[in-house]
């Protein structure tokens, strides 16, 4: 029994210690250069305008399993970081709280939570104000965008969830956030 | 030009004077020392482990304990010496007469300069990216900001380095009194391409360099030709206008550097020689030249590229 | 009972009697768990040595990838990330776990004997220190072999290892491996200085110590000033990584400056951590070769202590080019002019005593004077780079690069292949071939003057220090060539080294007790020493024990137990036997506690719960470690004389 017993655990701790580095592997991977996504005839196709509603649009893919989107990596949830500022999602998302946008940092999901979800949301915009960023945000960045976000409601996996940032604090690291309650800390 | 030792400034020559009294001083020290140390193993008497050992005598003693005191108060008063030159060095790179001073303000970024030239008149201030001109024979104080994490600021030839540090904001002076081109490359090591973030400095004279200033205190102008027209329609419908400003347009972000007059630069991104080629190369894949830049792939038509070339040919 | 010396060594009489059961008391038991649960400080400093050698040609195979990406320009051979895990990963192995632990491993090996004694003062403390150092170095790979290795450099400056731009968990595996090698040199150098200061022979009072003995007090004094610091300092980093404090966030209160004053008053200070034992090792081995005690005994002494001292106060050199006071710089400079004095005069001393001595041209002298040459040069760069203004200019380039590799090569490396040279009959019982020695010091020598001369060059010329390319415009391709092909010359010289040991380990000839005629206490038992060390324990009456002694002197303890592990504790100032001491017995638990300490600082990587809950078992394997044992206790009380 007591061996029946080792021999079990041996075996959990191997297969937790190979899960570890094989989890190791993927969050440290920076693919600087990505193999280049062929271009979608139907994802280039001019909008009828920049407001799009909030349905599956012409240019709608399902490619997060196709390759693209890396959210276990902590440098594309990190770069995805840097463009949620650069790009001004602050301007109406705020640090993640919502000011004119909703709240990004909630588990309140009005479009769904998925990657392909919160791809569309950003390159076909939504009613009530989410611009359609289709032809602006290279697709590339737009799945370093949508892996931040779900970052920020502790979506990713911890090792690749960014640390806090430099600056004013806005909102509790996303390291620290509950998936179950993002916006509070632990 | 990048070297210590070949100053174009003042700031640069009182250091390499410095250098050289120090390396006279050292060689000097160096070949001492060494030859005392040659001829104490040349002239001994050879030894085996067997040797007995002894106690020398104490006059012996006394005698080479003189040589090692005189050796020790030699070596204090040339200390010494270098150590005034050191401060006097100090105090004449701190006494750089500031008069009419040209003020820029620079600040670092994962891995490209910002450099504002300011001025009294703030419609006269301008921007531009990755370089710093300046009027030979005038101070420049350059104010040193960093965006994200420590960069260092140093021209080899003009002046010794500052380091840029976030939540500080610091101070450099100096003056180019040779006119050329300069290297300045980043000198704190600050992430992927550290290697590749290097300031194209050139000293004109000055009347040159005002020429220079008022070439780039202008907007873009609006071409007239329809490739470039068509080329500044992608430039700010597409996806350039998010990171890039272009005075002139509506394209007005900051996260990347300013393309106002980016045909009239040496070097692009501080990697790439300013050629067309070269630019379709670095819009296309900037990865593969400067693997980890901030910039993604843009995979354009072949249309779209040549006039986006073409405009931004234009941006002189 | 005393006798003579000669005799003692040779074994007769009394011997035969006493030597065979202090075997039986001190000798390990055989078997791999006995292996592991060693407590002699002879095993212990060769796992030391030997694991801090094997470190030494990792980061040296990264040194030598790194060159050779950077023999041509616009070289693609290795890209920016690794690069830049590389350099980080090189500087980290070569000051974290080869410099100061070699140090500290020849330490442990050596004081013990050298002051007379039987084991070092804290056996299972030495013990638990190596599989620390074992077990947090190989974490370091392991991370880096999943690409995990820390990359922004060896001092970690934040904000690049901060939390917002240090990126996954490099910089996180770099804060545990500091934590795990300053605690590990904080446990030797207790070790060590209690030794040092509590444990010497009956007789060998402070101005009879050997000056390797002076030296290794001095270091483990300075580490336990220094360490804490960094330690202090990485740990809140980690904070900021993991917990979200704004220690080093300006926008919050915090400094980016302050990570760079912790680490660099722990970091000068470092240096001389391995600088020092290294001009110990040189301190003696000229007397050795010379024929002749060390010329100035009090002058190097006390320009061991000065060094050491001033070594406090030089930090800030390594900040010259942020916005710190000019003035308060200037301070700095002064002090770092100040330092060479001590050494210069460590220097003359050592001038002095090779002229006025009969030379014995032997591999260890020649390791000591190739050394001397390239200390020299080193510490004449330092004077340049420690003036503001100068370094304002050299900061940050490879004339830094040059200067840095130039001390630590010729101040420590050199004096330690010197050292190696020198006690490898000592350790082993063997000697190493003399005549591939020569070679390999000519290879060696001529490698390290052809690899980092042109460094300096390159700096003056613009050359920034960690950049994993630079274009061919920039003219420093050829030194760069030249540079490398030294870099290959110094791989061939180790690989002779290396062979050369291997060899001699097996098949050199046998050495004696004494086969270079020295003077200190270590060549006065057999070679290799027995477990216990010496059969009866020396009492010393010079400075020279070897050499020379008082006439009518006693020259040995008696009455110490041979049934347990007893030895004798003296006072601090004149070595008078004070208290009779049981050493601890060899036991698993430093190894447990050491593993359990490794675990929890990785968890804690990995999970804030795991930072408070992974303190558990080190907990309970301390416990075990100090629980009392009954026989023991017994034992104790048995032999204990109440007034």
């Amino acid at each position: 029994m007591y061996s029946e017993c080792r021999s079990h655990f041996t075996r959990a701790l191997r297969i937790t210690v190979v899960l570890m580095l094989v989890a190791g592997c993927e969050r440290e991977e920076r693919q600087l250069d990505p193999p280049p996504v062929k271009p979608d005839p139907r994802a280039q196709a001019a909008a009828l305008s920049d407001f799009q509603p909030g349905k599956q649009g012409p240019g709608m893919r399902m490619l997060a399993a196709a390759g693209g989107y890396h959210e276990q990596s902590a440098y594309e949830v990190a770069q995805g970081k840097q463009l949620y500022r650069w790009f001004n999602c602050v301007g109406c998302h705020a640090q993640g709280g919502g000011a004119i946008g909703p709240a990004l940092m909630d588990d309140n999901w009005l479009y769904g939570k998925s990657a392909d979800a919160i791809f569309t949301s950003i390159v076909e915009g939504r009613p009530n104000g989410m611009p359609a960023f289709r032809g602006r945000i290279p697709e590339q960045q737009v799945w370093q965008l949508v892996a931040y976000v779900r970052s920020m409601s502790g979506l990713v996996p911890s090792g690749a969830e960014p640390n806090r940032s430099e600056g004013l604090l806005g909102a509790p690291p996303e390291n620290l956030r509950d998936a179950q309650r993002p916006d509070e800390k632990h | 030009m990048s070297e210590v030792l070949a100053p174009g400034g003042p700031q640069a020559a009182h250091i390499a004077q410095l250098w050289w009294l120090m390396l006279a001083i050292c060689a000097f020290v160096f070949i001492a020392v060494t030859l005392a140390l040659g001829c104490a193993v040349l002239r001994a008497r050879r030894a085996t482990s067997e040797t007995a050992p002894e106690s020398p005598s104490t006059s012996g003693e006394k005698r080479v304990g003189l040589w090692v005191k005189a050796a020790a108060a030699l070596s204090m008063l040339l200390l010494v010496i270098l150590l005034g030159a050191s401060v006097m060095t100090d105090r004449a790179l701190a006494r750089l007469p500031l008069d009419d001073a040209l003020v820029v303000h620079v600040t670092a970024n994962q891995w490209w300069w910002d450099v504002v030239y300011e001025d009294a008149q703030p419609d006269r201030e301008f921007r531009t990216a990755n370089e710093l001109y300046l009027p030979t024979g005038r101070p420049v104080i350059v104010k040193l900001d960093a965006r994200d994490v420590i960069h260092s600021f140093w021209i080899p030839s003009l002046t010794g380095k500052k380091d840029l540090l976030p939540g500080r904001t610091t101070t450099i002076q100096f003056r180019a009194d040779k006119a050329g081109e300069y290297r300045a490359p980043c000198a704190e090591f600050c992430g992927l391409q550290h290697a590749f973030m290097t300031l194209d400095v050139v000293a004109l004279a000055p009347a040159s360099f005002d020429a220079w200033a008022d070439a780039h205190r202008a907007p873009a102008a609006t071409p007239s030709d329809p490739m470039e027209l068509r080329g500044r329609e992608l430039f700010v419908s597409g996806s350039c206008m998010l990171c890039h400003a272009i005075l002139g347009t509506s394209a007005n972000a900051r996260s990347g550097p300013d393309l106002t007059h980016v045909a009239s630069r040496a070097h692009l991104a501080s990697v790439l020689p300013n050629t067309p080629v070269a630019l379709a190369a670095w819009i296309t894949d900037p990865q593969v030249a400067k693997p980890g830049a901030n910039m993604p792939a843009h995979f354009l038509a072949d249309a779209d590229m040549r006039a986006l070339l073409a405009y931004l040919g234009t941006l002189r | 009972m005393s006798t003579d010396l000669e005799a003692l060594r040779d074994g007769g009489g009394w011997d035969s009697v006493v030597a065979p059961l202090l075997d039986r008391t001190w000798r390990d038991k055989p078997g791999f768990i006995a292996w592991l649960c060693t407590v002699d400080h002879k095993a212990i400093g060769r796992r030391f040595v030997f694991t801090a050698a094997l470190f030494f040609f990792a980061a040296g195979v990264m040194g030598g990838l790194m060159r050779h990406q950077l023999a041509e320009p616009d070289n693609s051979l290795l890209g920016p990330d690794f690069y830049n895990q590389l350099f980080t990963m090189h500087g980290t192995t070569m000051m974290f776990l080869f410099a100061v632990p070699m140090m500290q491993g020849m330490s442990v090996y050596l004081i013990p004997l050298m002051v007379g004694t039987r084991n070092t003062a804290f056996p299972r403390m030495a013990a638990c220190s190596y599989w620390i150092y074992l077990f947090g170095g190989l974490t370091l790979f392991i991370a880096f072999a999943f690409n995990t290795g820390a990359d922004a450099g060896w001092f970690a400056y934040v904000p690049l290892a901060g939390p917002q731009y240090g990126i996954g968990r490099r910089a996180d595996f770099w804060n545990m491996l500091v934590n795990f090698t300053e605690a590990t040199g904080l446990m030797v150098a207790v070790d060590i200085a209690t030794v040092i200061l509590k444990m010497r022979a009956p007789g060998m009072s402070l101005q009879r110590m050997p000056l390797f003995v002076w030296a290794s007090l001095v270091t483990s004094i300075m580490i336990i000033f220094a360490m804490p610091t960094v330690m202090f300092g990485a740990n809140l980093v980690q904070m900021d990584r993991s917990a979200g404090t704004h220690f080093f966030n300006p926008a919050e209160g915090g400094d980016v400056l302050l990570w760079q004053h912790l680490f660099w008053f722990f970091g000068h200070p470092e240096v001389y951590f391995i600088f020092i034992p290294g001009l110990g090792f040189v301190s003696e081995i000229i007397p050795t070769f010379a024929r002749r005690p060390m010329f100035g005994y009090d002058a190097v002494v006390l320009s061991m202590i000065a060094t050491g001292f001033l070594s406090f106060g030089l930090w800030v050199h390594h900040m010259f080019a942020t916005n710190l006071p000019e003035l308060g710089k200037s301070f700095f400079t002064a002090m770092s002019f100040m330092i060479a004095i001590p050494t210069a005069v460590q220097m003359f001393c050592w001038i002095a005593t090779l002229w006025t001595g009969r030379l014995n041209l032997r591999s260890p002298l020649l390791f000591v004077l190739g050394g001397f040459i390239v200390l020299l040069i080193g510490g004449l760069t330092g004077v340049m780079v420690g003036s503001v203004p100068l370094d304002l200019q050299v900061h940050d380039t490879y004339f830094v690069v040059a200067h840095l590799h130039y001390v630590l090569i010729g101040g420590a490396l050199f004096p330690l292949m010197a050292a190696f040279y020198y006690w490898f009959p000592k350790v082993t019982g063997r000697l190493m071939n003399e005549r591939i020695a020569r070679w390999q010091f000519a290879l060696f020598f001529i490698g390290v003057n052809a690899t980092f001369f042109p460094m300096h060059e390159l700096g003056l010329n613009g050359m920034p220090r960690r950049i994993y390319t630079y274009a061919v415009e920039t003219g420093w391709g050829t030194l760069n060539m030249a540079a490398t092909i030294g870099a290959f010359i110094v791989d061939l010289s180790m690989l002779m080294f290396v062979i050369d040991a291997v060899r001699s380990f097996l098949r050199g000839q046998r050495a004696g007790a004494n086969p270079w005629g020295a003077s200190t206490l270590e060549w006065s038992t057999s070679s290799p020493p027995p477990p216990f060390n010496f059969i009866a324990l020396p009492v010393v009456s010079s400075r020279d024990p070897v050499w020379s002694r008082n006439e009518g002197a006693p020259t040995h303890v008696s009455g110490l137990q041979t049934s347990t592990r007893e030895g004798l504790v003296t006072t601090v100032l004149d070595a008078i036997p004070d208290v009779r001491y049981e050493y601890p017995a060899p036991t698993i638990w430093p190894l447990v506690a050491a593993a359990f300490i490794i675990l929890w600082l990785v968890w804690s990587i990995f999970s804030l719960q795991g930072a408070l809950w992974g303190m558990i078992p080190p907990a309970i394997a301390f416990i075990a470690w100090f629980w009392p044992r009954r026989d023991e206790t017994a034992q104790g009380a048995a032999v204990e004389k109440r007034p």
